[in-house]
């Protein structure tokens, strides 16, 4: 019975995820001389992948360096918004939560071309920093790493929220009470009883945050440089410009692999602990 | 030597006065009990105590200092909550170690395992809260408070979620547990019960005011008001009015037409318009005036209604007047069993009855066509 269950969504993913997957790393084996007119000779040759990690290391560390900022930041701007809907807005809780969701509304692409706005030379935002000598004459925010950094927790930060508010909602203020009683201060209950019940919506928040904001590379496209390029943009010049089909699925699954070995080591060190600490 | 004292104690949410000017001393060592019926203002008055609810006005002071605006943190008071509110992230060696940890105690291990003993959970230290009965949580919350030595251990009905077996159990282990620690332990609760089982001293409450203190049997006894005849217990009141004279040091009443003495030292009104009050088992059955016991008094009336419950069985009696009694005899197996509709007397000795203040001429409507009493029973 349970199997059935699983039937329509299992045959989904083997359908349009893992026969792509093995197609996509039986690309990753093939001769790197060939071309989309010669066509590929299947070699099994593993060199694609230390070849295009020697080439684009310098990428997949700033992918991964700007998924972490983005990462935290959305978490910092993130949990005192999801405390705030969870616990105090009261019947305020909906409509801010629509709120969150609202940006989905529109599209992803129109989103970030709006940053691309926002941050401009010309801006009303780089106007003010300058006017206030935060930043300098000729100073500017677009297509710099904060730009792609901002970008990417902006477009992020509601999928840092919902989980985060999903495991608020059920904590129970009697329990700071309750540390209070036990002569914890504000910061001691905060650091031994709200935060280790909300770690399941932590550790939730930041997977999904990290995992796409990783491989993300609309971001870097519309508000950084070539100097702020992220993995994803090579991966996507590599299939789409460079027709270097083996690098570029070579590439992927290093990305996939690095992002895998990230979460397991991370899920290991704090995420298993969190997770059953409810249970 | 007072522990506890509270001064002018005040809680207003808006327009509610929740706690009205109290003003109580509980001394130290002693088992103290708030009693009251949800709303009567004994949770706020206890959580201002605890320092969760701010006071509107008043004092706190706890033996010489006062903690009226400390935060709860520190206070040296404890509390057992009414969810127990244990912290279902941490064991229950975690849970019950917590105060000591925050203060930076030392022999952390050894002082949690004779707590977890004294509550009767050796070996419970490494299991989840969400793995323990509720009576067991109920232990482990108590560990918890107890074992930072508060001055004041405060208690919000922690018995409402257990089962009446359970609670009995208990009650006995509570009232046992603080004469071997005699911590000051005041507790809050709707139970009557439970209040006289487990403490010295009652404090009735209603309307966030203080009806009457003192210890159970004594309230018991001699209640102060209606609220507490009623509520602590049953009583039969008969709406009646105190007559001058009498000799003997008893004091004439008449009800209905009907006269009746009570002694003076038992009478607690102020003024000449009175309830009459006896408790449903200081009344007695008999067949006929001439079977009642000389010194008692009594009144005739049927019987309407018999509920047989074990220990004893409960008769209502309707009177002359249209009164109806409650009256509790006690499962002797000597004791003769009126049926339903006969004929009896209901009798009392004099110094089994009370006289209360009756508020604005309560149940004073003497036509005759309505000769109605205010009975509670």
């Amino acid at each position: 019975m349970p199997y059935l269950l699983i039937l329509p969504a299992g045959l989904w993913l083997i359908v349009f995820f893992v026969v792509p997957a093995v197609q996509l790393f039986a690309t990753s084996l093939y001769d790197p001389s060939g071309s989309l007119a010669t066509g590929y000779a299947m070699t099994g040759d593993l060199g694609n992948y230390p070849r295009a990690l020697g080439d684009y290391w310098p990428q997949l560390l700033r992918s991964l360096g700007y998924a972490a900022v983005a990462t935290l930041a959305c978490l910092a701007l993130g949990f005192p918004l999801a405390y705030a809907i969870a616990l105090k807005a009261g019947r305020w809780r909906n409509m801010l939560l629509v709120a969150v969701i609202a940006p989905f509304f529109t599209s992803f692409l129109i989103r970030t071309l709006a940053w691309k706005t926002i941050l401009s030379d010309t801006g009303v935002l780089v106007g003010l920093l300058r006017h206030a000598h935060l930043l300098g004459a000729d100073g500017r925010l677009l297509a710099t790493p904060f730009a792609v950094v901002a970008g990417l927790t902006y477009n992020f930060l509601p999928f840092m929220v919902l989980p985060l508010y999903a495991s608020l909602e059920r904590f129970d203020r009697r329990l700071l009470e309750a540390a209070g009683d036990l002569y914890a201060g504000p910061v001691a209950g905060f650091r031994r009883v709200t935060l280790p019940l909300a770690a399941p919506g932590i550790v939730a928040g930041t997977l999904l945050t990290f995992i796409p904001a990783a491989g993300d590379y609309v971001n870097a496209q519309l508000l950084g440089t070539p100097r702020t390029a992220m993995i994803g943009n090579v991966i996507d010049s590599a299939f789409l410009v460079r027709l270097d089909y083996p690098s570029a699925a070579a590439l992927s699954f290093v990305l996939m692999f690095a992002i895998l070995v990230l979460t397991v080591g991370y899920l290991r060190r704090v995420g298993a602990g969190a997770l059953d600490a409810v249970s | 030597m007072a522990d506890l004292r509270l001064t002018g104690l005040t809680k207003r949410f808006g327009a509610l006065t929740a706690v009205d000017d109290l003003h109580l001393e509980v001394h130290s060592g002693s088992f103290f009990a708030l009693l009251g019926a949800s709303g009567c203002g004994k949770t706020t008055t206890l959580r201002m105590v605890a320092g969760l609810t701010e006071p509107t006005g008043g004092q706190i002071r706890i033996g010489d200092d006062d903690i009226t605006r400390l935060r709860p943190y520190r206070r040296p008071v404890n509390t057992v909550f009414q969810s127990y509110a244990l912290f279902p992230h941490l064991s229950v060696h975690e849970n019950v170690a917590f105060g000591l940890r925050r203060r930076r105690q030392r022999d952390i291990d050894r002082q949690v395992a004779d707590m977890l003993a004294l509550v009767q959970l050796d070996g419970f230290g490494p299991r989840r809260p969400a793995g323990l009965s509720g009576g067991q949580q109920q232990r482990v919350a108590l560990a918890r408070a107890l074992i930072n030595h508060p001055r004041v251990l405060l208690l919000d009905e922690p018995l409402g979620a257990l089962d009446l077996n359970l609670r009995r159990r208990m009650q006995i282990e509570l009232k046992r547990i603080q004469t071997e620690v005699g911590v000051t332990f005041v507790h809050v609760t709707h139970d009557q019960e439970e209040a006289m089982t487990m403490a010295d001293t009652v404090a009735v409450m209603n309307a966030g005011r203080i009806e009457q203190l003192g210890p159970p049997a004594q309230l018991y006894d001699l209640p102060g008001t209606p609220f507490v005849a009623t509520f602590l217990g049953q009583s039969n009141l008969l709406a009646a009015h105190s007559e001058p004279g009498g000799e003997n040091g008893e004091l004439p009443v008449s009800a209905y037409g009907g006269r009746f003495t009570v002694p003076r030292d038992r009478c607690r009104a102020a003024t000449a318009t009175v309830y009459l009050g006896v408790r449903p088992e200081k009344l007695h059955l008999a067949g006929s005036p001439d079977a009642v016991p000389p010194g008692h008094q009594h009144v005739a009336g049927v019987v309407t209604d018999i509920a047989y419950v074990g220990v004893s069985t409960q008769y209502l009696v309707r009177t002359g007047w249209g009164t109806e009694l409650s009256v509790f005899a006690p499962s002797t197996g000597a004791e003769e069993r009126p049926e339903l509709g006969a004929p009896v007397v209901a009798y009392w000795h004099s110094r089994h009855a009370f006289l209360l203040d009756r508020p604005d001429g309560a149940g004073d409507r003497t036509a005759p066509a309505d000769l109605s009493v205010d009975v509670r029973a």
